[in-house]
């Protein structure tokens, strides 16, 4: 009873109903506590769900986490059958048995040994179970199939009867109970437990689809509490039972400003000269061969040369395979892996369902507790599941990675930005950032490209670079963008050769040009000199010829002087004449 | 003869019930009248020695045990019917 305490505090609204932490990662999240304390809890599905194991983890994790000892009554399994059952999930069984903190009973029944006459009643069962609660004090039990009684008593009455007895009894009696009961066809339980069972009722489901099993589990009733409707994923495995709620729902995570190089300077240089952020999930997505997972190993590489821890997820390659094909692009894993810096998974995609790679994925995360994951290719689990379990088991993953500031790079077998599936839609927009590797085939050549589709929360490059992988590693060049478009590889290389050869002839047909200029500007100078020339001379006659006019005229002059003093004296006289003739008229 | 023939039953009750007491009076009745001098009745109250119910397989009560002779034989219920306590104890009617 000390536990409750701390389950009220956890769901604070809902005071009334005490809880009993089942201890089973998920469950107690999506039941808001664990299961309703003292009260009878009913648990279904069809055969080989995990009703056992489940009931076998209650108790185990109540006598061991939470001082509550347990009895578990076993209608179908011996004890030692039980044990050595249990003991696959590393469950100590028989230890508890010794400590007293857990008392395992198998009811027998055997239809053929038994003949009945008259009436009876199941006080027997209860004499045992009331003896083996007081007897160590237990808090919890486990009746693991009660129905079987319907198969080895025929007066199903007196069954019906007795069964409503025991669930009332068990009330009374304060444990915190849980019964199993096998699916019927059309009902929850063959045999209708549900109808005394009314307090909480989970149902376990394992579906089979594309020959891969998941398992499920959904809370179909809880009378006073809350509780997550949804089916929820869980698996069985030597941890015992992990429940899958999809954590987040609030997106309450933290986001960092803080950058990661992507191992690509060429490619941290589009990504605002820093590289990814960290905690952000990044997805590189390309054909067959178009460099992915060599882009996720140089950002491992850089990761762990700057000593932080990474975990490679292969689900194609073996470790092996990688080191080696890294190698050729002269990155070196495998001294990461020695130092310890470097974990690889390689696991079959088809090796098991989803859910059991999401666990394993999120074991390997907290145990590791790596800064970075790279998952190579992600496309391959969806060969593992339905479109939709893929993609709420990609949510779940990014959660789960995202509240712990794990970067993570998944890498994406796709067709490129024209495949615009449904699955690479909706895992796209879960991405941080998406790099898209191209194959560009053009002259009979494939050349790689790289662009940044997008990249959440920073000034990104929008162009697309050429992606060379070459024995150092990967190298961004600017495409050639030209009048005939994008071009890469050796159509880059002959453009560029056929715009030098332009250039050079350019660059001629300039010179020569200029020559012609410097020619005819040399001609007209050389015309300007000898008009000057010309002029000059026509000036000069010019002022000799006035000269001449000068002396000409001082000559006359001159002339006319001499002649005129040689004629004085007769002009004289001449004008005297004329003066007298003209006097007598007046 | 009677040491081979010989009955051991035992019946197991939860404290003295109406059914219980019906149980041991008809099988009292059965053993004197067909049984009679090759018999023993054991009477296990399970509300004294509830570790017993576990040990010894019980569920429903009352259940009469036929310990001997050989094979282990069971019958529950108020022993009313007759001819099944005959036929589940494997006694044939004189």
């Amino acid at each position: 009873m000390k536990a409750d305490t701390k389950i009220a505090a956890a769901s604070p609204q809902l005071p009334a109903v005490e809880k009993s932490p089942t201890g089973i990662a998920g469950l107690d999240e999506v039941t808001y506590g664990g299961l309703p304390k003292g009260r009878p809890t009913l648990l279904c599905g069809f055969a080989g769900c995990g009703k056992t194991i489940f009931g076998m983890t209650f108790l185990y994790n109540g006598a061991v986490d939470y001082d509550e000892p347990g009895v578990f009554i076993a209608f179908e399994e011996r004890p030692e059958e039980l044990i050595k059952n249990v003991g696959s999930l590393n469950y100590d069984i028989q230890k508890l048995i010794t400590e007293k903190k857990l008392a395992v009973d198998h009811v027998h029944i055997d239809p053929n040994e038994i003949a009945e006459s008259g009436d009876y009643d199941l006080e027997g069962l209860f004499i045992r179970l009331g003896f083996a609660i007081d007897n160590i004090g237990a808090k919890r039990v486990v009746i693991d199939t009660i129905e079987t009684l319907f198969g080895g008593l025929s007066n199903e009455l007196i069954l019906r009867s007795e069964l409503r007895r025991l669930f009332e009894w068990l009330k009374q009696k304060g444990v915190t109970a849980i019964i199993t009961g096998e699916r019927g066809e059309s009902t929850l339980t063959r045999y209708g437990l549900e109808e005394y069972v009314a307090d909480c009722v989970i149902l376990l489901d394992n579906r089979v689809h594309d020959q891969l099993s998941t398992r499920r589990l959904r809370i179909v009733k809880y009378r006073g509490s809350a509780h997550g409707t949804n089916e929820y994923p869980f698996i069985i495995d030597e941890q015992g039972i992990t429940v899958m709620p999809i954590t987040s729902s609030g997106l309450a995570h933290d986001a960092s400003i803080e950058r990661v190089s992507s191992g690509i300077p060429d490619l941290d240089a589009m990504l605002e000269g820093q590289g990814y952020f960290r905690g952000s999930s990044i997805l590189v997505s390309g054909m067959a061969g178009s460099g992915k997972s060599t882009v996720a190993a140089h950002f491992v590489d850089s990761m762990c040369a700057s000593g932080r821890r990474c975990i490679y997820f292969a689900m194609e390659e073996s470790q092996q395979q990688i080191t080696r094909n890294m190698r050729s692009v002269g990155l070196d894993l495998q001294k990461w892996a020695d130092k310890g810096l470097l974990k690889f998974s390689a696991r079959r995609p088809n090796l098991f369902g989803l859910e059991t790679h999401l666990a394993a994925m999120h074991r390997d995360v907290s145990d590791f507790d790596p800064a970075a994951v790279v998952v190579d290719p992600m496309s391959a689990l969806m060969n593992a599941g339905v479109t939709t379990d893929v993609h709420s088991m990609v949510l779940r993953l990014v959660d789960f990675l995202k509240a712990r500031g794990v970067t993570a790079l998944f890498t994406n077998l796709g067709m490129g930005i024209a495949d615009n599936t449904s699955t690479q839609m909706q895992i796209s927009s879960l991405m941080d950032t998406w790099l898209l590797l191209s194959n560009r085939e053009s002259n009979g050549e494939h050349n790689r490209q790289l662009y940044l589709l997008k990249s959440r929360g920073m000034a990104h490059s929008n162009q697309v670079r050429e992606f060379i992988l070459s024995a150092e590693g990967i190298k961004l060049r600017d495409a050639y963008v030209g009048p005939e478009g994008v071009l890469t590889g050796s159509a880059r290389l002959a453009q560029e050769a056929k715009d030098k050869a332009a250039s050079l002839v350019r660059a001629q047909d300039m010179e020569r040009r200029s020559r012609e200029l410097e020619r005819r500007r040399r001609e007209i100078a050389a015309q300007i000199e000898i008009l000057q020339a010309q002029l000059a001379s026509d000036t000069d006659e010019e002022a000799l010829l006035s000269r001449e006019g000068v002396a000409r005229e001082d000559q006359l002059t001159a002339d006319r002087v001499a002649m005129g003093t040689s004629r004085q004296v007769a002009a004289t006289q001449n004008e005297r004449a004329a003066t007298t003739v003209g006097k007598p008229k007046t | 003869m009677i040491e081979n023939d010989g009955y051991n039953l035992r019946l197991y009750v939860a404290g003295q019930t109406p059914r219980s007491v019906a149980a041991l009076a008809n099988l009292k009745k059965i053993c004197e009248q067909h049984l009679a001098g090759r018999y023993e009745i054991e009477v296990v109250d399970l509300m004294k020695n509830p570790a017993l119910a576990q040990r010894h397989q019980i569920v429903a009560i009352p259940t009469l045990i036929r310990q001997l002779p050989e094979p282990l034989k069971r019958i529950i219920g108020d022993l009313s019917n007759l001819e099944k306590v005959l036929v589940g104890l494997d006694i044939q009617p004189t």
